[in-house]
């Protein structure tokens, strides 16, 4: 057992690495490359179970450690970890993989091949993010999750691909560029690539402030893009209109999001800090922008897009707020998005690929031939309304309650705005999708409900939202262990303010602008 | 003896039906779907029944009140956020417990009869048994984010249910509608929770009391602000002002479905719940005001409403507007067993006039306009017994159930401080003369006269199993106040605070009594002169005041109202403001600015090297070289100052 716990995050690298090659060599006959690339996600998905299932939660830090030196200058080391943040997200990225390829299963007719390993090669990337406690070795993971995106957008997008790969290339790649040169700029004042290292030597004050607010900036605007922080989304609505539905249910949101957790505020909890109310603000107009315009979109992927921005705006609120229930909280709501948006995907490139639209107005009265879509369609829909007992609510609870109570009441109230927002844009979208009487377009077509094939994605998924909003402490409890900047742990406000006295509140307002 | 009461099982229950006949329901055979749909509220109610005797000493008490049922695992923990599942089971919930599943079963075997030839049969009764779980969770949860969770849940089955017949665009628009128009409400709860969170630590009912008890002097303020956001959460779901609007078109659902949930049950789930919390409300005078006076205004315009309504089931819907309007009448004059009281008989006799416009509809073939009905008394003695009995009631004639349950919220009213309290009594009396009005009136144009259309010639039996259901409601409209409201208010005290009425008399509680059913009477005189023995002066009369009668069918022109000053602003500007300028002139044009700049830099780099490089690098150099440029250039130093100031400044 302790040899696998040492190498198991080698071997989540290796396999979809090597499932790429064997789609590389192997022939394109009868969908050979779709199943090599199914058991090879399958399979990662099950070495992704094996951390959660051997995680010590008594014991805090990073598990599964792995750190081997690599290049010896400069001084770049094999480093990989993972720890109560990132153990979860490992394993979501384990999940999605095979409702990746299970949605493109028919979807993709030619070039099977390049697409399944560059699929493949993604995925490794997007693990390493996770696991990468090395600078250097995180930045490697990082561009080499940009690059298949683009060339899978650009080759297997829809209409528009290649300008929608452009679109994402140009947002995502150019402000890369400077994170490069934050990092290589940490070298240099430091000698070390390593995390840990250079989490003390920042927090120590062995690096000049003002330089390390530059770095801190670079950071922060590579995350903001990927992930997409109001004003940088530009890149989105077209990313989600044309990609393949297996790339677009992974492109937003976890990767940006986990690099803020750990390497802007991480890494730089003084700076990040002093940056959080910009952060807050702009999370707060994301959440209306997002839903005021997912409100009057015409084409639903465009749709799921904005409301994507609205989603993830308020995990970035949870991040830069800075309480510790809500960076906890937030980390839940990350895992919730991915399960809701993979399943938003699935169904809706079902949809997509029976009807090759995605105009809202050419649908309406589905629910009657295609129960089971719209079933599950309304479950996915629920979860992300924020409906109780299912798993969106106890992210959304958790963050908006500990900005309440932590951070500014004034913010915590107009994001919660939010809910009503979220409930009008979706429950518009399935009226107007599946309700009502039968469009001309869904009675052109035979019935083409949910097959074995979507279903065995769609019911586990579905159970997960279920159990995610039921049993939250299943993930809680490893989720707390996580390695969190002090300023996040030792956060004074987090806990609420308890009365004990009578108080009327002369200054309320004075506290609410204090931050 | 501490055994256990299962009350865990109550909204399990209905919550493994729903998951049985709303997975495999298609598949299941009729019978199988019905016993599963019934079971589930059958046990439930059984188990409540079994609580309620052995708490109530009939059986030997093996736990005492309030009795309190933990699910060893929590829900959320993490951080200072801790929230458990847990029952609590005292007098209160136990009252509306019985009411909720004792109602909730006949209506489910009502649905038997009246959904059988309904292609979505499996599909009604895994959504009704969803709608169970969620009222009897919100029923038992002993904190408040517990009660939020039955609280959305109900929102949603109903929801699921007014869209039932989702084909129908009018149908799926009033399920949407519900909806929304419930989260506005459920944003104020949600505000609610936060700031009982952020003063007390703690979001357990009992919890918030006990810290309110160690303070005593404590009113008002932060107090007043919890309470009346709690308030815009019930209004929502309790269909008052301003957030009435959703329940008139919820009628587009099946009829046992508006007898249940918009009638008997989740929309009387505000007042449970202002009951529930009434140690907060009770803190703050202010709050109970509004609460008071929202009331007041609803029962009284939503009566008016009634009036002019041609459809059978509108009529109803505004009547349950106006009657909770009445509980919130009593829940704002601190009188909450009252309003707990006329909670409980309004379930009994507006759940039977439900059922029995049901009836009618389902005997007439689906006709809801009453103007096609008339002379049905001969046809369905039974329907017009039972439901001559729930109208008796709804309007306050002594002895039925309306008449304890109102007059108590009245006298309770008129003894409220000063001026006030009159003129809220004052208004709730008007509005009982109203009520019985528009009652009689459509008990009138339904039973009575001839009969206005070849569908109310040859009207349909109706079956047994329709019709049990309502003689048992029936008879509760006629003896359920006989327990009166001094035994039932003594009773709630405990867990819903005794009722101020101390320095009353009985004296004047007869005479106020006898005041209310004069009007009552009156009310039917009127209905009597106009809708049988002169039947062409209701046209007489709204051609005479043509404004008013328009201004009445069209609901004070409340929808349109919020559709012009909310609804329709917000589309605009989102489409033209934010996506048309901001997203795609602004950001979508600087992003491509930022991108021509980047291909021109790209470019010139590329031709530097000798076309050997792919564009890709080329970018990634020019941007890496841009930045070191910044980072190196000695004066670059300055600039960080610059740049902390507005972010400093930025999001104050």
């Amino acid at each position: 057992m302790q040899a696998i716990n040492q190498s198991i995050l080698t071997l989540i690298l290796l396999v979809p690495l090597a499932g790429a090659i064997l789609v590389a060599i192997a022939p394109d006959r009868v969908k050979l490359p779709n199943w090599i690339a199914l058991a090879t996600t399958l399979f990662t998905f099950l070495l992704t179970l094996h951390l959660p299932a051997h995680f010590v939660l008594g014991q805090s830090g990073f598990q599964f450690e792995i750190n081997h030196p690599w290049i010896e200058d400069p001084a770049i080391y094999y480093h990989v970890g993972v720890d109560g943040l990132s153990l979860w997200l490992v394993v979501l990225t384990g999940l999605l993989a095979p409702v990746g390829v299970l949605a493109s299963w028919n979807a993709i007719k030619e070039r099977r091949k390049i697409f399944y390993s560059l699929f493949l090669v993604q995925q490794t990337a997007m693990l390493g993010v996770f696991v990468s406690l090395d600078l250097m070795l995180y930045y490697g993971f990082w561009e080499l999750s940009l690059v298949p995106m683009a060339i899978l957008i650009a080759m297997y997008g829809r209409k528009d691909g290649p300008k929608a790969a452009l679109k994402f290339f140009l947002f995502t790649f150019i402000p890369s560029a400077p994170l490069l040169v934050a990092i290589l700029w940490l070298y240099a004042r430091t000698g070390s690539f390593d995390f840990a290292t250079l989490r003390l030597l920042i927090a120590q004050g062995s690096l000049p402030a003002g330089a390390l607010f530059w770095a801190a900036l670079a950071f922060l605007a590579a995350f903001a893009v990927k992930v997409p922080v109001f004003p940088l989304h530009g890149w989105l609505a077209d990313t989600y209109k044309e990609a393949p539905v297996a790339l677009a249910m992974v492109v937003a949101g976890k990767l940006g999001l986990y690099s803020m957790l750990r390497f802007h505020v991480g890494l730089f909890p003084a700076q990040a800090r002093e940056m959080a109310p910009l952060l807050i603000a702009l999370a707060v107009i994301g959440v209306l922008y997002g839903g005021c315009l997912a409100l009057v979109q015409r084409d639903f992927w465009r749709l799921i897009a904005f409301a994507a921005v609205s989603q993830l705006s308020l995990i970035v609120l949870a991040i830069y707020g800075l309480t510790f229930t809500g960076w906890n909280g937030g980390v839940y709501q990350i895992l919730s998005d991915g399960v809701a948006e993979g399943a938003v995907f699935l169904l809706l490139g079902t949809l997509y690929d029976h009807y090759a639209t995605s105009q809202i107005s050419a649908y309406g009265g589905l629910a009657a031939k295609l129960p089971r879509v719209t079933g599950f369609f309304v479950l996915t829909s629920l979860t992300m309304v924020g409906l109780p007992m299912l798993s969106g609510f106890v992210g959304e609870f958790t963050i908006l309650s500990s900005t309440f109570t932590g951070v500014s009441r004034g913010w915590a109230i107009t994001a919660t705005l939010g809910v009503i927002l979220s409930a009008a844009y979706m429950l518009w979208l399935v009226q107007r999708v599946f309700y009502g009487p039968e469009s001309a377009l869904a009675s052109s077509q035979p019935a083409g409900d949910l097959r074995f094939r979507e279903l065995s994605v769609l019911v586990p998924l579905a159970v997960l939202m279920l159990v995610m909003g039921v049993a939250p402490s299943l993930w809680f409890t490893t989720i707390q262990t996580g390695v969190h900047p002090p300023q996040v742990r030792d956060f004074a406000h987090d806990r609420p303010n308890v009365l004990t006295l009578p108080s009327i509140e002369p200054n309320a307002s004075a506290r609410e602008g204090q931050r | 003896m501490n055994g256990s009461l299962y009350l865990w099982l109550i909204p399990l229950l209905p919550f493994a039906g729903f998951l049985l006949n709303g997975v495999f329901g298609r598949r299941f055979p009729k019978w199988l779907a019905t016993t599963i749909g019934l079971a589930a509220p059958l046990v439930s109610f059984a188990v409540a029944v079994n609580a309620a005797r052995g708490l109530l000493g009939f059986a030997p008490a093996y736990a005492s009140l309030p009795y309190v049922e933990t699910c060893p695992v929590g829900w959320i923990n993490v951080g200072a956020l801790h929230v458990g599942f847990s029952f609590v089971l005292d007098q209160l919930s136990m009252v509306m417990l019985l009411v909720v599943t004792g109602v909730g079963l006949l209506i489910h075997i009502y649905s038997v009869g009246y959904m059988h030839d309904d292609p979505g049969y499996a599909r009604y009764f895994s959504f009704l048994n969803l709608f169970l779980f969620f009222m009897t969770t919100l029923v038992l949860a002993g904190n408040a984010l517990l009660m939020f969770i039955g609280w959305e849940g109900v929102g949603l089955a109903s929801y699921l249910l007014i869209g039932f017949w989702f084909y129908k665009p009018s149908a799926a628009n009033a399920g949407k509608k519900a909806f929304l128009v419930n989260r506005i409400g459920d944003f104020g709860f949600l505000i609610g929770l936060f700031l009982i969170l952020a003063n007390f630590g703690t979001l357990s009912f009992s919890g918030v009391a006990a810290k309110l008890a160690t303070s005593p002097a404590w009113h008002g303020g932060v107090l007043t602000a919890i309470a009346l956001f709690l308030l815009l959460g019930a209004t929502g779901k309790s269909a008052q002002l301003p957030l009435y609007i959703w329940l008139p078109d919820a009628m587009e659902g099946p009829t046992p479905v508006s007898a249940l949930i918009h009638a008997a049950t989740m929309v009387t789930a505000g007042v449970y719940m202002i009951a529930r919390t009434h140690f907060l409300f009770d803190r703050s005078p202010f709050a109970l005001g509004v609460v008071a006076i929202v009331g007041a205004a609803t029962a009284f315009f939503a009566a008016t409403m009634g009036l002019v309504q041609n459809d059978i089931k509108r009529v109803l819907a505004y009547s349950t507007i106006s009657q909770l309007g009445y509980m919130f009448l009593g829940c704002g004059v601190a009188a909450y067993s009252a309003a707990i009281f006329h909670l409980m008989t309004h379930a009994f006799f507006k759940g039977l006039l439900f059922l029995a416009a049901g009836a009618v509809i389902h005997a007439l073939g689906g006709e809801q306009d009453m103007r096609k009905m008339g002379g049905l008394w001969k046809k369905m003695p039974v329907t017009f017994a039972t439901m001559t009995a729930a109208v008796l009631a709804i309007c306050g004639i002594f002895p039925f159930a309306g008449f304890f349950s109102k007059d108590a919220i009245l006298y309770a009213a008129y003894l409220n401080n000063g001026v006030g309290g009159k003129i809220l009594w004052g208004v709730g009396l008007v509005t009982a003369l109203l009520t019985s009005l528009y009652m009689f009136r459509l008990w009138y144009m339904t039973f009575l006269g001839e009969p206005r259309s070849e569908a109310a010639h040859h009207s349909h039996a109706t079956p047994n199993s329709m019709l049990a259901p309502m003689v048992i409601l029936g008879v509760l409209s006629l003896c359920g106040g006989w327990i009166g409201m001094e035994r039932f208010g003594g009773f709630l005290a405990p867990a819903a605070g005794a009722m101020p009425t101390a320095h009353g008399s009985e004296h004047l509680e007869i005479i106020l009594s006898i005041v209310a059913v004069l009007v009552a009477l009156e009310g039917w005189l009127i209905a009597d002169k106009y809708y049988r023995r002169k039947p062409e002066r209701p046209a007489q009369l709204a051609a005479a005041v043509p404004g008013c009668y328009k201004t009445l069918t069209h609901k004070y022109y409340v929808d349109e109202f919020y559709g012009a000053i909310c609804v329709k602003p917000l589309l605009a500007v989102s489409e033209y403001v934010l996506d048309w300028i901001v997203d795609v002139a602004i950001l979508g044009g600087a992003a491509w600015l930022l991108a021509g700049i980047a291909t021109f830099v790209g470019a010139i780099l590329q031709r530097w090297q000798s076309g050997n490089l792919r564009s890709y690098a080329a970018w990634l150099a020019a941007a890496a070289a841009a930045a070191l440029l910044f980072i190196l250039v000695p004066w670059a130093a300055a600039w960080p100052a610059s740049i902390h100031f507005i972010f400093r400044t930025a999001g104050r």
